[in-house]
């Protein structure tokens, strides 16, 4: 994509969600990229009012009112570019993630080689995958042509082959594809991508192309059996993704013109950012993000220059909750609570919000069992987003989470949290990182903007990121060690830079704190008791720098994974005691 | 900051716009006073389809296959009919196993569509029909009280709305079931078991207006052929005050349910119709308000989920909550005299 360098080039990003819209202006301020303000305000992509761009008007007039600065014109219009008077923005970018899930098929011919590869690209944009039809697809044609008319897909995923590879079995396949859009109504046809061999584009678009809302190409995802490189078509896909929101949910094409075409899944544009981290981070850890949002959560990893990039329909905190029970179970959620919850009442809670996903907890008890239920969902995405993680990421355990450094984390159910000891306590029950790592705070959810804004001018995520508009909840440490509780598994000793000393020893079982305050730094000394393994292996010590933030350095001595009591009313004097710790009440 | 709005209404103006679910031909005509038994449209479709492989059966290539076609698209053909023949002494032949028509013919392939059937579309409520929408349905417009729910089952009917809820907190059983409902829309309560469930099924009656049902019976729901309409949620919530006053003094009364299933995006709700003779128009329901003090409020979530109360003010800037959460709030007096303060995102007006 192009890379403006128009010099002192203000942009508005907007992010168009489920329940709410965000406005964000970014502009130079003293000379950098700043994080500006935001505004917000409910979405509008439901009835009645079934227009996504009302919803972002209301959220760019929030944003006038907080700034100053007049964005809208008489017909509330936006003003691009900006004017003398210092009115309007010189660019716009949207996120987007409102709207019912697409309803996907995926197409191929290996279960485990190019259907999997088909499954994870789909899993790029917001959409379920409802039927697979592959070589060990036992249906006949004719059955597999019902399925199809059946389900209705938005969006079908082909791949299959190498590239110059076979053609005769993706013939096969393509043709239950080709009788079942030409049997479809005009308007239900579904959009077809095909990323497979790219020998046979020819006989696709022969095939196909009649047939069909529209039909794609991007590069082969499996070039060869060893070689799997999803990002071309990922790109095609985040085009399709938008080209269908279009027909799907009025108010898109205007957003689509007033960004000039900058228009993003969310979730896609958090990959994109997450690529461009982990190149400037450059680390052989990799890098870690979460999103915790209505309509999905949305889990990136990055690593040398690449990401993996996962979202889950199913584990978002909105309409879909009442279904997550497929996934999981209501003890099993419970087993966090840090109050008595009848499982009934669990029950009631998820199908109840699943009702109304734009509505937020009021009461105490009311926000446990919204916490609860968002670490179930956070643990569920990230334990399926691990199957796609690189074999190569540094791991103390198996079964654990690699070593991320940092862990990015935003979404409604985070960053709208009661504060920083909120967010943690629910990130270090949820992903229980192993190793040294740093918590950051996206309070703002600006990380999908920034990697939507990144298509505009690559200087402004660079500037942004290092202007503090991220917060650092802290430094973590976290031991991978079994022991019994209580007993000794960690010292720890951090040097501030006048000098002075802080020590803690950390027993099993126990979160303990150092304060550093944030933009300061330290050396953090640890010396691992037990053969606890803080990254440097067994029993093995080191001093680290490491960097403040709002809850300073926190060492969680619970172990991995962690075991909870199954007393029930232990656990949840522990449970509270972890609270409380972090400054939770 | 704009409202939802939750139709519960005495009186008011209903115009709902019925369509088929494919392209079909209308049956209503423009102005005809229908039923809402009455069939408005038909459509008719294939369930399945037949694809008939004719060059692998007859072992020739793709060319040489289509030559030998006996049929072409639109042909009805019945079972066992030749739908192409060999060459040869001995020729083969290939025959359809079942009647159908010709849908698409080429590449050495037959398909047919077979099983078809015919959907009818309801009118779904008594009225005018006021449009028609060609080959796919009518608008149809009534007049009456108009009570929307939360949940549907996806089923229509109509009939005689007879009350079992004594209060709005009454939980109805199978034992209240008995053979003098047969036909009638029962306004029930909170549903905890399936044998309700079961026991209007096999009355039969004509509906079942529940305010709340447990979720492990939605499967069961889902499944019944009457339509179930829950007004305020799963669990054990009471009706809402103003729901319940409704339609308990709307007895005797004939009554519409629509038990469509929610739709955020298209705004389909189910809802309860009890047509009204009215001598004039009424008002058309109020889809977009913003909020304001006075206004009639509904409770979404704890501490008093369900709960009717009266907005008495929007709090300037962000209120902490009890949760710890900060957000745009207002105050809000319940019925029972208690003022409680709540995000303005877990209330809905009631209008």
């Amino acid at each position: 994509m192009a890379t403006s360098l128009v010099e002192g080039e203000s942009l508005l990003a907007l992010d168009v969600g489920a329940s709410n819209t965000r406005a964000v202006l970014f502009d130079i301020v003293e000379g950098e990229y700043r994080f500006v303000a935001a505004g917000h305000s409910p979405s509008t992509a439901e009835a009645p009012i079934k227009d996504v761009s009302e919803g972002a008007r209301n959220a760019i007039s929030t944003l006038q009112n907080v700034t100053g600065r007049t964005l809208l014109d008489e017909s509330r219009g936006l003003i691009a570019p900006a004017q003398a008077d210092g009115s309007g923005v010189d660019a716009l970018v949207v996120t987007l993630s409102a709207g019912p899930t697409l309803k996907a098929v995926v197409v191929g011919l290996l279960s485990d080689v190019s259907l999997e590869s088909a499954r994870r690209l789909t899993q790029t944009i917001y959409a379920r995958v409802v039927d697979s039809i592959g070589l060990n697809d036992r249906r006949r044609a004719d059955q597999q042509i019902d399925g199809l008319l059946r389900i209705c897909p938005d969006v079908i995923v082909i791949t299959g082959g190498t590239d110059g590879g076979a053609s005769r079995s993706i013939q096969k396949m393509l043709e239950p594809v080709g009788l079942a859009s030409y049997l479809m109504p005009q308007e239900k046809r579904p959009t077809v991508l095909y990323a497979g061999n790219q020998k046979m584009e020819a006989e696709v678009k022969a095939l196909l192309a009649s047939h069909t809302a529209s039909l794609h190409f991007s590069p082969n995802v499996r070039p060869s059996l060893q070689t799997e490189d999803l990002e071309p078509a990922a790109r095609e896909l985040a085009r399709i993704y938008v080209g269908i929101r279009k027909k799907q949910l009025h108010g898109v094409d205007l957003l689509d013109i007033w960004s000039n075409g900058h228009i993003f899944p969310t979730g896609y544009a958090t990959g994109r950012m997450m690529r461009f981290l982990s190149k400037v981070y450059s680390t052989t850890k990799g890098i870690l993000s979460v999103d915790l949002g209505a309509s999905a959560t949305v889990i990136s990893a990055g690593f040398n220059g690449k990401s993996t990039l996962g979202v889950y329909p199913q584990f978002g905190l909105g309409e879909s909750l009442s279904g997550l029970l497929q996934y999981t179970s209501l003890d099993d959620i419970l087993r966090w609570s840090s109050l008595d919850i009848s499982t009934g009442v669990l029950r009631d809670y998820l199908y109840q919000k699943s009702l109304y996903p734009s509505t937020i907890p009021a009461t105490k008890e009311d926000q446990v069992i919204a916490q609860v239920v968002a670490r179930q969902a956070l643990a569920l995405a990230v334990q399926t987003a691990a199957r796609d993680f690189p074999r190569s990421l540094t791991t103390l355990k198996s079964g654990l989470l690699p070593i991320f450094e940092p862990i990015i984390a935003g979404g409604g159910a985070l960053s709208g949290g009661a504060g920083p000891g909120h967010s943690l306590i629910l990130l270090l029950n949820a992903l229980q990182p192993v190793g040294v790592t740093t918590i950051i705070l996206d309070q703002n959810n600006l990380l999908p903007l920034l990697g939507a804004a990144a298509s505009r001018n690559n200087l402004l995520p660079v500037q942004v990121l290092d202007s503090g508009a991220f917060l650092s909840v802290g430094t973590v440490v976290s031991p991978v060690v079994s022991a019994n509780y209580g007993a000794p598994i960690l010292k720890a000793r951090l040097t501030y830079e006048d000098g002075t000393e802080s020590r803690v020893d950390v027993k099993f079982g126990n979160i303990e704190m150092l304060p550093l305050a944030s933009g300061q730094a330290a050396n953090l000394t640890l010396r691992p008791l037990s053969r606890s393994n803080v990254g440097f292996g067994p029993g093995h010590g080191g001093t680290i720098p490491v960097s403040g933030g709002a809850l300073g350095v926190v060492f969680d001595g619970r172990g991995r994974p962690v075991q909870l009591p199954d007393d029930s009313v232990r656990r949840r004097e522990l449970i509270k005691k972890w609270h409380w710790t972090l400054g939770e009440q | 900051m704009l409202a939802s709005v939750h139709h519960i209404l005495p009186l008011t103006t209903i115009t709902r716009e019925r369509i088929l679910p494919t392209a079909g031909t209308v049956l209503a005509r423009l102005n005809q006073k229908v039923g809402p038994g009455d069939i408005i449209a038909e459509a008719k479709w294939a369930r399945e389809h037949v694809l008939l492989d004719i060059a692998s059966m007859l072992n020739l290539p793709i060319n040489a296959a289509d030559k030998l076609l006996k049929c072409k698209v639109g042909d009805l053909i019945a079972a066992g009919q030749e739908v192409a023949v060999g060459s040869g002494l001995f020729p083969r032949s290939v025959r359809t196993p079942r009647e159908g028509r010709v849908v698409a013919t080429g590449g050495g392939k037959v398909m047919l569509e077979v099983g078809e059937t015919k959907f009818e579309l309801r009118a779904g409520i008594p009225g005018t029909v006021m449009q028609l929408i060609p080959n796919r349905g009518a608008v149809i417009q009534t007049a009456g009280a108009l009570i929307q729910g939360m949940w549907g089952n996806g089923r229509i009917d109509s009939g005689l709305l007879i009350n079992l809820a004594e209060k709005p907190d009454s939980i109805i059983t199978s034992a209240r079931l008995d053979v003098s409902l047969r036909g009638s829309i029962i306004l029930g309560g909170i549903c905890k078991d399936a044998e309700t469930l079961q026991a209007a099924a096999e009355l039969p009656a004509r509906g079942l207006i529940l305010s709340s049902l447990f979720p492990s019976l939605l499967p069961l729901a889902r499944e019944m052929r009457y339509p179930i309409l829950v007004t305020d949620g799963f669990g054990t919530l009471p009706m809402n005050s103003v729901a319940y006053r409704l339609l308990s003094s709307s007895a005797k009364r004939d009554a519409t349910l629509n038990a469509e299933v929610y739709d955020r995006y298209s705004g389909a709700r189910p809802e309860i119709i009890i047509p009204l003779p009215v001598s004039q128009s009424s008002a058309v329901p109020v889809d977009l308000l913003m909020f304001e003090p006075g206004q009639q409020v509904r409770v979404r979530r704890p501490p008093a989920t369900g709960a009717i109360g009266t907005l008495v003010s929007i709090r300037s800037g962000m209120t902490v909550l009890p949760s710890g959460l900060r957000a745009s709030a207002a105050d809000v007096k319940l019925e029972s005299g208690v003022t409680i303060i709540v995000p303005l995102v877990n209330i809905e007006v009631v209008g």
